[in-house]
Protein backbone atom coordinates (compact mmCIF):
# COMPACT_ATOMS: atom_id res chain seq x y z
CA UNK A 1 0.00 0.00 0.00
CA UNK A 2 1.38 3.54 -1.13
CA UNK A 3 1.44 6.02 1.70
CA UNK A 4 -1.29 8.21 -0.28
CA UNK A 5 -4.24 5.95 0.49
CA UNK A 6 -2.67 5.04 3.78
CA UNK A 7 -3.12 8.56 4.72
CA UNK A 8 -6.75 8.45 3.11
CA UNK A 9 -7.75 5.36 5.12
CA UNK A 10 -6.01 6.59 8.29
CA UNK A 11 -7.92 9.78 7.82
CA UNK A 12 -10.97 7.96 7.50
CA UNK A 13 -10.59 5.68 10.60
CA UNK A 14 -9.16 9.22 12.56
CA UNK A 15 -13.22 10.39 11.77
CA UNK A 16 -14.65 7.93 13.74
CA UNK A 17 -14.26 9.45 16.53
CA UNK A 18 -17.53 11.29 15.71
CA UNK A 19 -19.99 8.93 16.51
CA UNK A 20 -19.32 9.27 19.98
CA UNK A 21 -19.97 12.93 19.63
CA UNK A 22 -22.98 12.20 17.78
CA UNK A 23 -24.18 9.93 20.82
CA UNK A 24 -23.25 11.97 23.09
CA UNK A 25 -24.52 15.51 21.75
CA UNK A 26 -27.63 13.39 21.51
CA UNK A 27 -27.82 12.42 24.58
CA UNK A 28 -27.50 15.98 26.22
CA UNK A 29 -30.11 17.33 23.99
CA UNK A 30 -32.79 14.72 24.60
CA UNK A 31 -32.28 14.80 28.62
CA UNK A 32 -32.73 18.82 27.72
CA UNK A 33 -36.09 18.43 26.41
CA UNK A 34 -36.93 15.91 28.94
CA UNK A 35 -35.86 18.19 31.96
CA UNK A 36 -37.79 21.20 30.12
CA UNK A 37 -40.78 19.45 29.26
CA UNK A 38 -41.05 17.34 32.42
CA UNK A 39 -40.27 20.85 34.46
CA UNK A 40 -40.60 23.95 32.41
CA UNK A 41 -39.10 26.33 35.16
CA UNK A 42 -35.81 24.49 35.45
CA UNK A 43 -32.77 26.25 34.99
CA UNK A 44 -31.06 23.76 33.22
CA UNK A 45 -30.11 24.94 29.69
CA UNK A 46 -26.28 26.64 30.56
CA UNK A 47 -25.09 23.23 32.06
CA UNK A 48 -26.71 21.14 28.66
CA UNK A 49 -24.54 23.80 26.33
CA UNK A 50 -21.46 23.37 29.03
CA UNK A 51 -22.12 19.52 27.93
CA UNK A 52 -22.98 19.62 24.44
CA UNK A 53 -19.66 21.98 24.44
CA UNK A 54 -17.61 19.15 26.07
CA UNK A 55 -18.88 15.91 23.91
CA UNK A 56 -18.33 18.35 20.64
CA UNK A 57 -14.91 18.56 21.84
CA UNK A 58 -14.15 15.15 21.97
CA UNK A 59 -15.32 14.21 18.64
CA UNK A 60 -13.52 17.12 16.98
CA UNK A 61 -10.01 16.09 18.63
CA UNK A 62 -10.60 13.25 16.03
CA UNK A 63 -11.21 15.65 13.23
CA UNK A 64 -8.48 17.24 14.05
CA UNK A 65 -5.95 14.19 13.64
CA UNK A 66 -7.72 13.58 10.18
CA UNK A 67 -7.25 17.35 9.35
CA UNK A 68 -3.62 16.50 10.20
CA UNK A 69 -3.13 13.47 8.65
CA UNK A 70 -4.35 14.76 4.96
CA UNK A 71 -2.95 18.17 4.68
CA UNK A 72 0.44 18.21 7.34
CA UNK A 73 1.65 15.08 6.58
CA UNK B 1 -6.80 13.87 -5.19
CA UNK B 2 -7.98 16.15 -8.10
CA UNK B 3 -8.54 19.16 -5.70
CA UNK B 4 -5.24 21.36 -4.29
CA UNK B 5 -6.58 22.58 -0.76
CA UNK B 6 -4.36 23.71 1.38
CA UNK B 7 -7.01 24.37 3.96
CA UNK B 8 -4.48 25.15 7.04
CA UNK B 9 -2.59 27.61 5.59
CA UNK B 10 -4.72 30.36 7.26
CA UNK B 11 -2.76 29.52 10.56
CA UNK B 12 0.84 30.16 9.27
CA UNK B 13 2.57 33.10 11.65
CA UNK B 14 4.04 35.40 8.94
CA UNK B 15 6.32 38.35 10.53
CA UNK B 16 4.73 41.92 9.92
CA UNK B 17 8.02 43.42 11.37
CA UNK B 18 10.95 41.50 11.41
CA UNK B 19 12.88 41.83 14.73
CA UNK B 20 15.80 40.03 16.29
CA UNK B 21 17.33 40.09 19.51
CA UNK B 22 20.73 37.67 19.24
CA UNK B 23 19.54 34.48 17.69
CA UNK B 24 15.98 34.77 18.88
CA UNK B 25 12.96 35.77 16.66
CA UNK B 26 11.16 38.45 18.10
CA UNK B 27 8.97 39.55 15.08
CA UNK B 28 5.80 41.46 15.59
CA UNK B 29 3.63 38.48 13.71
CA UNK B 30 0.21 38.96 12.61
CA UNK B 31 -0.65 36.42 15.42
CA UNK B 32 0.67 39.36 17.92
CA UNK B 33 -1.53 41.79 15.73
CA UNK B 34 -4.47 40.34 16.18
CA UNK B 35 -3.57 39.66 20.12
CA UNK B 36 -2.82 43.22 20.35
CA UNK B 37 -5.98 44.28 18.63
CA UNK B 38 -8.19 42.14 21.17
CA UNK B 39 -6.71 43.65 24.20
CA UNK B 40 -7.18 47.18 22.31
CA UNK B 41 -10.89 46.64 21.42
CA UNK B 42 -11.48 44.99 25.22
CA UNK B 43 -9.57 47.87 26.81
CA UNK B 44 -12.05 50.39 24.48
CA UNK B 45 -15.05 48.64 25.31
CA UNK B 46 -14.98 48.21 29.10
CA UNK B 47 -13.19 52.56 29.46
CA UNK B 48 -15.44 53.80 27.28
CA UNK B 49 -18.68 51.76 28.68
CA UNK B 50 -17.95 52.67 31.85
CA UNK B 51 -16.63 56.61 31.25
CA UNK B 52 -20.31 57.71 31.71
CA UNK B 53 -22.01 55.66 34.01
CA UNK B 54 -25.93 56.25 33.28
CA UNK B 55 -28.87 54.93 35.13
CA UNK B 56 -30.22 53.42 31.91
CA UNK B 57 -26.85 52.42 29.69
CA UNK B 58 -26.28 53.32 26.02
CA UNK B 59 -25.20 50.27 24.01
CA UNK B 60 -21.62 50.04 24.80
CA UNK B 61 -22.39 50.56 28.51
CA UNK B 62 -24.44 47.59 28.76
CA UNK B 63 -22.36 45.30 26.62
CA UNK B 64 -19.97 45.67 29.04
CA UNK B 65 -22.41 45.15 32.07
CA UNK B 66 -23.57 42.51 30.38
CA UNK B 67 -20.11 40.65 30.26
CA UNK B 68 -19.28 41.95 33.84
CA UNK B 69 -22.56 40.54 35.36
CA UNK B 70 -21.80 37.27 33.15
CA UNK B 71 -18.57 36.58 35.00
CA UNK B 72 -19.47 37.59 38.15
CA UNK B 73 -22.42 35.45 38.65
CA UNK B 74 -20.69 32.61 37.27
CA UNK B 75 -17.97 33.04 39.90
CA UNK B 76 -20.87 33.47 42.30
CA UNK B 77 -22.66 30.32 41.28
CA UNK B 78 -19.43 27.97 41.44
CA UNK B 79 -16.92 29.53 43.65
CA UNK B 80 -18.68 31.82 45.85
CA UNK B 81 -18.16 34.78 47.92
CA UNK B 82 -14.20 33.98 47.90
CA UNK B 83 -13.88 33.98 44.89
CA UNK B 84 -14.57 37.60 43.85
CA UNK B 85 -11.13 38.45 44.57
CA UNK B 86 -9.69 36.46 41.48
CA UNK B 87 -12.89 38.23 39.10
CA UNK B 88 -10.01 40.37 37.22
CA UNK B 89 -8.39 37.60 36.10
CA UNK B 90 -11.55 35.48 35.18
CA UNK B 91 -12.94 38.57 33.59
CA UNK B 92 -9.59 39.18 31.33
CA UNK B 93 -8.95 35.09 30.47
CA UNK B 94 -13.09 35.03 29.00
CA UNK B 95 -12.47 38.80 26.95
CA UNK B 96 -9.05 37.60 25.60
CA UNK B 97 -10.34 34.39 24.32
CA UNK B 98 -13.70 35.33 23.46
CA UNK B 99 -12.59 38.29 21.62
CA UNK B 100 -9.70 36.30 19.98
CA UNK B 101 -12.28 33.46 18.40
CA UNK B 102 -14.81 35.92 17.26
CA UNK B 103 -11.89 38.19 15.55
CA UNK B 104 -10.76 34.71 13.91
CA UNK B 105 -14.06 33.80 12.59
CA UNK B 106 -13.02 37.77 9.98
CA UNK B 107 -12.93 36.48 6.48
CA UNK B 108 -8.58 36.60 5.69
CA UNK B 109 -8.28 36.88 9.39
CA UNK B 110 -6.38 34.81 11.68
CA UNK B 111 -7.16 33.21 14.80
CA UNK B 112 -4.40 33.13 17.72
CA UNK B 113 -6.73 30.52 19.66
CA UNK B 114 -5.81 28.20 16.59
CA UNK B 115 -2.51 27.86 17.65
CA UNK B 116 -1.75 25.16 20.34
CA UNK B 117 1.19 27.43 22.29
CA UNK B 118 -1.27 30.54 22.96
CA UNK B 119 -3.93 27.96 24.44
CA UNK B 120 -1.09 25.89 26.53
CA UNK B 121 0.06 29.12 27.80
CA UNK B 122 -3.26 30.57 28.79
CA UNK B 123 -3.78 27.06 30.32
CA UNK B 124 -0.74 26.41 32.32
CA UNK B 125 -1.14 30.28 33.44
CA UNK B 126 -4.29 29.04 35.12
CA UNK B 127 -2.91 25.44 36.29
CA UNK B 128 -0.08 27.31 37.81
CA UNK B 129 -1.81 29.86 39.46
CA UNK B 130 -4.31 27.45 40.88
CA UNK B 131 -2.19 25.29 42.14
CA UNK B 132 -0.27 27.79 43.86
CA UNK B 133 -3.68 29.43 45.29
CA UNK B 134 -4.20 25.95 47.19
CA UNK B 135 -1.44 25.57 48.53
CA UNK B 136 -1.52 29.16 49.85
CA UNK B 137 -4.44 28.69 51.58
CA UNK B 138 -4.76 24.97 52.60
CA UNK B 139 -0.79 24.56 52.89
CA UNK B 140 -0.06 20.93 53.14
CA UNK B 141 -3.95 19.90 53.45
CA UNK B 142 -4.54 20.57 49.87
CA UNK B 143 -2.72 17.18 49.25
CA UNK B 144 -5.92 15.75 51.08
CA UNK B 145 -7.31 16.74 47.79
CA UNK B 146 -5.54 13.84 45.89
CA UNK B 147 -6.95 11.36 48.63
CA UNK B 148 -11.05 10.55 48.58
CA UNK B 149 -13.20 10.64 50.93
CA UNK B 150 -14.62 7.41 52.71
CA UNK B 151 -12.75 5.18 50.64
CA UNK B 152 -11.32 2.21 52.08
CA UNK B 153 -7.32 1.81 52.12
CA UNK B 154 -6.50 -0.90 49.98
CA UNK B 155 -8.35 1.39 47.07
CA UNK B 156 -6.80 4.28 47.83
CA UNK B 157 -3.48 2.54 46.05
CA UNK B 158 -5.75 2.94 42.88
CA UNK B 159 -7.67 5.92 43.19
CA UNK B 160 -4.45 8.48 44.51
CA UNK B 161 -2.61 7.29 41.25
CA UNK B 162 -6.13 8.25 38.94
CA UNK B 163 -6.32 11.52 41.02
CA UNK B 164 -3.06 12.94 40.66
CA UNK B 165 -2.82 12.09 36.84
CA UNK B 166 -6.56 13.79 36.30
CA UNK B 167 -5.09 16.29 38.08
CA UNK B 168 -1.99 16.86 36.05
CA UNK B 169 -3.85 16.33 32.69
CA UNK B 170 -5.81 19.14 32.99
CA UNK B 171 -4.04 21.77 31.61
CA UNK B 172 -3.82 19.47 28.60
CA UNK B 173 -6.90 18.73 28.01
CA UNK B 174 -7.90 22.40 28.42
CA UNK B 175 -5.54 24.00 26.03
CA UNK B 176 -6.33 20.67 23.60
CA UNK B 177 -10.23 21.22 24.07
CA UNK B 178 -10.01 25.39 22.54
CA UNK B 179 -7.43 24.74 20.09
CA UNK B 180 -9.08 21.46 18.41
CA UNK B 181 -12.21 23.42 18.43
CA UNK B 182 -10.69 26.47 16.40
CA UNK B 183 -8.31 24.52 14.03
CA UNK B 184 -11.35 21.85 13.28
CA UNK B 185 -13.73 24.70 12.55
CA UNK B 186 -11.44 26.98 10.12
CA UNK B 187 -10.42 23.89 8.47
CA UNK B 188 -13.66 23.05 8.01
CA UNK B 189 -14.81 26.42 6.63
CA UNK B 190 -11.39 26.27 4.12
CA UNK B 191 -12.25 22.91 2.62
CA UNK B 192 -15.94 23.78 1.87
CA UNK B 193 -14.75 27.09 0.60
CA UNK B 194 -11.86 25.18 -1.42
CA UNK B 195 -14.77 23.06 -3.03
CA UNK B 196 -17.05 25.92 -3.91
CA UNK B 197 -14.05 27.70 -5.80
CA UNK B 198 -13.26 24.64 -7.75
CA UNK B 199 -16.94 22.99 -9.19
CA UNK B 200 -18.03 25.96 -10.70
CA UNK B 201 -22.31 26.37 -10.55
CA UNK B 202 -22.67 23.35 -8.05
CA UNK B 203 -20.12 25.38 -5.43
CA UNK B 204 -23.41 26.90 -4.55
CA UNK B 205 -24.20 23.76 -2.28
CA UNK B 206 -21.17 23.79 -0.40
CA UNK B 207 -21.09 27.77 -0.52
CA UNK B 208 -24.70 27.43 1.45
CA UNK B 209 -23.21 24.66 3.90
CA UNK B 210 -20.34 27.22 4.32
CA UNK B 211 -23.14 29.75 5.45
CA UNK B 212 -24.33 27.63 8.27
CA UNK B 213 -21.49 26.00 8.85
CA UNK B 214 -20.36 29.81 9.87
CA UNK B 215 -23.20 30.31 12.17
CA UNK B 216 -22.49 27.04 14.15
CA UNK B 217 -18.58 28.16 14.56
CA UNK B 218 -20.48 31.48 15.68
CA UNK B 219 -21.63 29.43 18.77
CA UNK B 220 -18.69 27.28 19.12
CA UNK B 221 -16.54 30.49 19.54
CA UNK B 222 -19.03 31.98 22.28
CA UNK B 223 -19.24 28.32 23.45
CA UNK B 224 -15.61 27.72 23.81
CA UNK B 225 -14.88 30.97 25.44
CA UNK B 226 -17.12 30.25 27.99
CA UNK B 227 -16.49 26.36 28.65
CA UNK B 228 -12.42 27.43 29.21
CA UNK B 229 -13.78 29.74 31.54
CA UNK B 230 -16.19 28.25 33.47
CA UNK B 231 -13.69 25.08 33.85
CA UNK B 232 -11.34 27.54 35.24
CA UNK B 233 -13.58 29.06 37.89
CA UNK B 234 -14.17 25.20 38.54
CA UNK B 235 -10.41 24.46 38.92
CA UNK B 236 -10.49 27.40 41.82
CA UNK B 237 -12.99 26.08 43.61
CA UNK B 238 -11.95 22.51 43.87
CA UNK B 239 -8.20 24.57 45.32
CA UNK B 240 -10.05 27.21 47.80
CA UNK B 241 -13.06 25.05 48.98
CA UNK B 242 -11.36 21.69 49.53
CA UNK B 243 -14.08 18.96 49.20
Amino acid sequence: MDLASAKMIGAGLACIALVGAGIGIGNVFSALINALARNPAAQVTPFAFLGFALAEATGLFGLAIAFLILFVF
Amino acid sequence: MALELHPLEQFVIKPIVPMHIGNLDVSFTNSALLMTIAVLLISALVIVGTRREELVPGRVQSLSEIAYEFIGNMIDETVGEEGRQYFPFVFSLFMFILFGNLLGLIPYGYTFTGQIIVTFALAAVVFTGVTLIGIWRNGWKFLTFFVPHGVPVVLLVLLVPIELLSYFIRPFTLSIRLFANMLAGHTMLAIFGGFAASIGILGLLPLGLDVLIFFLELLVAVLQAYVFTILTCLYLNDAINLH
